[in-house]
């Protein structure tokens, strides 16, 4: 079980939050421009890393929001978490 | 032999060597799993190709071969999907002769229930495919799903009553760490090197970073004609050295064991909507799983409201459960695709050809994920059954959605 830090509500179970996949992944700027390859890369590919990742949560029985983790997919620590919008914080 | 219905077959004397890798071979596989075994098998089987070394960072069949539910079956809804899931099930029902070893093969069928209308139409419906694609499917009434599995509660007093089911008669179960062994003991007989312990660190490629000729190894550099990863969740680990991204995320995949029990379960059961698949295995546990934990994971390790998650869901369906106790629970790491199907094709990168994505189901597939790799990597080029399966579908939107067959229940 995750435990994992609600910017807002502070630190709670995991039970408590949906997951949203890869963080910081903008909506393409001019769409129309895109080549079937490049939209194949923002819709079906994201990063995949054993080690820290930059992810989307929300705190769907609590505040409701949404926030941005770090979390080491090698050991699931969670090394922090921020407001979307926010800069991804550096993690050792 | 033993008289005891639940006893193993003995192994036989002779397994497999512990070789030395050589400088060179025509064909590396990454991934000493039932997969990476199976394309080996083949390769030497069906193309004459012995010179090949499976690789294999820990040991034998100790990833998700040894960590699945066992449940072989063909009844997906999608042409594409059936045609290789159905090869893969002829295959396996000659395997226990075609191995020479027994694995304890057991088509005791599967029952995939229904439980709300969009269900019922659902499964109908891919009945109906099944029928018309070759595979063996019926339509089953509540009051038949209780002929063939007497201990599912099929009262219509449940928050999700049972209102029918699919039945696939040839459905059944494996001993998976068996079909292992029994791959890797006709591989080595047939000259192929099986390389435990043995972690790729990273490829050597062309100058210009276009094609592979060979891996690093934690026991040296090995060159090869070509590369096949037959990886899982970790495949994308691999790729990412080589700059190349695939679309692919790693889950964590729970499942548990009761203790032994008296038989009591006749058959495989699952539930998309309750979300649980259960079955007995040969020794008397119960096999249970579920689907995945929703985060990105490398670790072997799930979280425990999964397991209570599925718990709940099947002592709902097997009120008798209740009693029994878990004996214990594990994970494996699972390769999700968007549209939950595999991946088995070559790559921008000449020489190098992946077999991955096979999430949450890739046992079932062994022998036809062998099979079509192996074709795969003998002619460089797709076989039939495969060609749809092609990493391009992501960018042609070709996709081959089995979220409907495929996503929760394996």
């Amino acid at each position: 079980m995750l435990l994992i830090e609600c910017p807002w509500c502070g630190g709670r179970d995991e039970t408590e939050f949906g997951y949203g996949g890869q963080a910081h992944v903008p909506y393409p700027e001019d769409p129309h421009a895109l080549t079937d390859a490049q939209w194949a890369e923002y819709v079906f590919i994201r990063d995949n890393p054993r080690g820290p990742y930059a992810e989307r949560w929300v705190h769907s029985a609590g505040c409701r929001r949404w926030f941005n983790a770090v979390r080491d997919t090698g050991t699931n620590d969670v090394k922090a978490t921020y407001p979307i919008g926010a800069r991804k914080p550096v993690t050792s | 032999m033993s008289h005891d219905p639940r006893a193993l077959p003995e192994h036989p004397e002779w397994l497999w060597r512990t070789p030395e890798p050589k400088s060179s071979y025509d064909i590396v596989i990454v991934g000493a799993g039932g997969h990476g075994l199976a394309t080996a098998f083949y390769l030497a089987r069906q193309h004459g190709i012995t010179n090949v070394a499976v690789l294999e960072r820990g040991w034998l069949a100790g990833g998700n071969m040894a960590r699945n539910t066992t449940i072989i079956r063909s009844n997906y809804l999608l042409e594409e999907s059936a045609a290789l899931y159905e090869h893969a099930l002829r295959l396996w029902e000659t395997w226990p002769d075609d191995l020479d070893y027994d694995f304890l093969f057991s088509q005791r069928g599967v029952l995939n229930l229904a439980h709300t209308l969009q269900d019922v139409r659902d499964s109908r419906r891919r009945v109906f495919s099944n029928q018309l694609g070759g595979v063996d499917a019926e339509w089953l009434t509540p009051d038949e799903v209780a002929k063939i599995c007497p201990i599912i509660n099929t009262s219509s007093d449940t928050r999700y009553p049972v209102l029918g089911a699919t039945f696939q008669p040839r459905a059944g179960i494996a001993k998976h760490d068996h079909v292992a062994w029994a791959l890797a003991r006709q591989c080595d007989a047939m000259g192929i090197d099986l390389i435990q312990g043995c972690e790729v660190t990273g490829f050597v490629t062309s100058p210009d970073g276009d094609r592979v000729t060979g891996v690093h190894t934690s026991k040296g550099t090995i060159n090869a004609g070509r590369i096949g990863l037959a990886a899982a969740g970790r495949t994308s680990v691999l790729t990412e050295q080589l700059g190349l991204r695939l679309p692919i995320q790693s889950h964590p995949l729970q499942a548990l064991v009761s203790e032994l029990l008296e038989p009591i379960h006749p058959t495989v059961v699952m539930s998309n909507h309750v979300h649980v698949y259960v079955s007995q295995a040969h020794k008397g546990e119960l096999v249970l799983g579920a689907g995945v934990d929703a985060y990105n994971s490398y670790t072997q390790r799930g979280s425990i409201p999964v397991i209570e998650h599925q718990m709940a869901a099947a002592i709902e369906l097997f009120p008798m459960f209740a009693r029994a106790q878990v004996l214990r629970t594990w994970a494996g790491i699972v390769d999700v695709t968007p549209d939950a199907s595999p991946v088995i094709s070559p790559t921008p990168i000449e020489n190098l050809f992946v077999n991955c994505g096979w999430g949450t189901g890739g046992f079932k597939a062994t022998p036809a994920a062998g099979w079509t790799f192996a074709h795969t990597l003998a002619t460089g080029a797709a076989h039939s059954l495969n060609a749809p399966y092609a990493l391009d579908r992501f960018v042609t939107g070709a996709l081959i959605d089995e979220h409907g067959a495929a996503a929760v229940a394996h």
